[in-house]
């Protein structure tokens, strides 16, 4: 029993394995790994990560062990069919070139004038490196609404400076509305309808009106003022029109005295 | 006839001022509204802000000056417990998205071009055009190289929106290794 306490204890159990150290690496399971893939922001992203995981130093980029590393994930992408950026081939490519660059013997003329062929490649994963830290750093930065709150206070309405606009009185506005209204006048539809009062209809009127008396009707009791002007017209033609028939008859017995009307016997 | 001011009624207009107004204020602008019928100097209106920061040392408002002008706002330290005044949770920025903007805030102006180089992968046309709708960035001009390409700078409201005053204030880059690279030229490794 003591013995087994001793033991370190499994932090777990793997494909029926005690598990006693804890993984020096992320283990990333393969479904998952379309996933992690995407989180890399490009090759010079996946170049920094395969060389933090080996915990190497950009400075001493050992080409060989790097290349053979991003060579495999670039396979593992082609695997699940992820689709692969052209960025990722053209470093490949470079990391193959500058492999194939190392291993040939460097001819000590020419030594001096051949630069390393890593140092492009180091200078820009330097460059990049340097350009993430500052976006970390940026992101830590505080920033408003997540840690800056603006303080601001209200103005008292009542305290504000007068309207800029003046009152307006009420005389002017009504006469702004008599204006519009005198225009809207002019807009105004005029229905013209056919004549209400006909005047045969005024003429049967009229006739049965004296047939009523044998005498004399005068003008004034025919054609009657209070019953306004269309009717007066209307009263009017009609009488001459009665005249003209030879209906009626009119009399006056002298210029400016009453002018009295009778149905022709 | 301009009229004379005592420097507390000076220090309570840029109070309040500062308060009541919707964005920052610069020294300028308070001069040429406020206190636009007052014989106050620039020098003087400075020294007055400066009393006031001092005054609000211990308060837990601060006033700061950030790009576009003086503001007030809560001191940070308190931000934990001012978040649960609001429900929904801030948005969180990609990394594409902040790595574009701090080689525009550091390598400003600069054209997409550079910032795909550094970056070694093509920018997303997304995050340009939110930036720009952000007005955190904006077009200052186009490079004299074939294509004239648009040359990106952080504009006022990028200051403001990080609380600074000017570019200088943002952390300093993280230290390029340079020399050292001059070293490790100098003595090639072996290949392993």
């Amino acid at each position: 029993m003591d013995n087994q306490v001793q033991q370190k204890l499994p932090l777990a159990f793997l494909h029926g394995q005690a598990v006693t150290e804890k993984p020096t690496d992320l283990y990333i399971p393969p479904d998952a790994l379309e996933v992690a893939l995407e989180a890399f922001e490009g090759p010079l992203d996946l170049l920094l990560y395969l060389i933090k995981k080996h915990r190497l130093d950009i400075l001493d980029l050992s080409v060989s062990s790097i290349t053979e590393q991003y060579m495999q994930y670039v396979d593992l992408m082609k695997e699940i069919k992820l689709e692969l950026a052209a960025e990722y081939l053209v470093m490949a490519a470079l990391l193959t070139q500058i492999k194939s660059r190392l291993l040939l013997p460097v001819h000590k003329e020419l030594e001096e004038e051949e630069a390393d062929p890593r140092a492009e490649l180091v200078k820009r994963l330097q460059e990049y490196e340097q350009f993430r830290k500052a976006a970390e750093n940026l992101d830590d930065i505080p920033r408003v609404g997540r840690d800056i709150h603006i303080a601001k206070a209200l103005i008292d309405e009542s305290d504000l400076q007068a309207p800029l606009f003046p009152d307006v009185d009420m005389k002017e506005l009504l006469l702004a509305l008599s204006d519009v209204m005198a225009r809207a006048e002019t807009f105004n539809h005029h229905q013209i309808t056919a004549e209400v009062l006909s005047t045969r209809a005024r003429m049967s009127e009229i006739l049965d009106l004296l047939s009523q008396s044998s005498e004399f009707v005068p003008f004034e009791q025919v054609v009657i003022c209070e019953k306004g002007r269309a009717h007066v017209v209307v009263s009017f033609i009609a009488i001459l029109e009665l005249v003209k028939e030879q209906l009626i008859v009119l009399n006056q017995s002298d210029i400016n005295s009453l002018i009295y009307i009778k149905i022709k016997e | 006839m301009l009229k004379r001011i005592s420097d507390e009624q000076v220090m309570e207009l840029i109070e309040a001022a500062v308060f009541v107004s919707d964005k920052p204020l610069t020294s300028d602008h308070l001069k040429n509204t406020v206190f636009d019928e007052f014989n106050i100097s620039t020098k003087r209106l400075k020294s007055c802000i400066e009393q006031l920061q001092m005054h609000y040392e211990t308060r837990a408002i601060r006033l700061v000056k950030v790009g576009s002008g003086y503001r007030f706002q809560a001191c940070s330290s308190l931000s934990p417990w001012l978040n649960k005044l609001w429900q929904e949770k801030r948005p969180k920025y990609s990394r594409a998205f902040l790595e574009t903007l701090s080689l525009i805030a550091y390598r400003q102006p600069i054209t997409r071009g550079e910032i795909e180089h550094i970056r070694g992968v093509a920018v997303n046309s997304q995050i340009i055009k939110s930036l720009v709708e952000r007005n955190w960035v904006k077009v200052v001009g186009h490079k004299e190289v074939p294509g004239k390409p648009a040359l990106y700078a952080t504009t006022k409201q990028f200051l403001d929106y990080f609380s600074i005053s000017s570019i200088d204030e943002l952390p300093p880059l993280p230290e390029n290794q340079a020399q050292k690279i001059e070293q490790m030229l100098n003595q090639p490794q072996e290949v392993d």
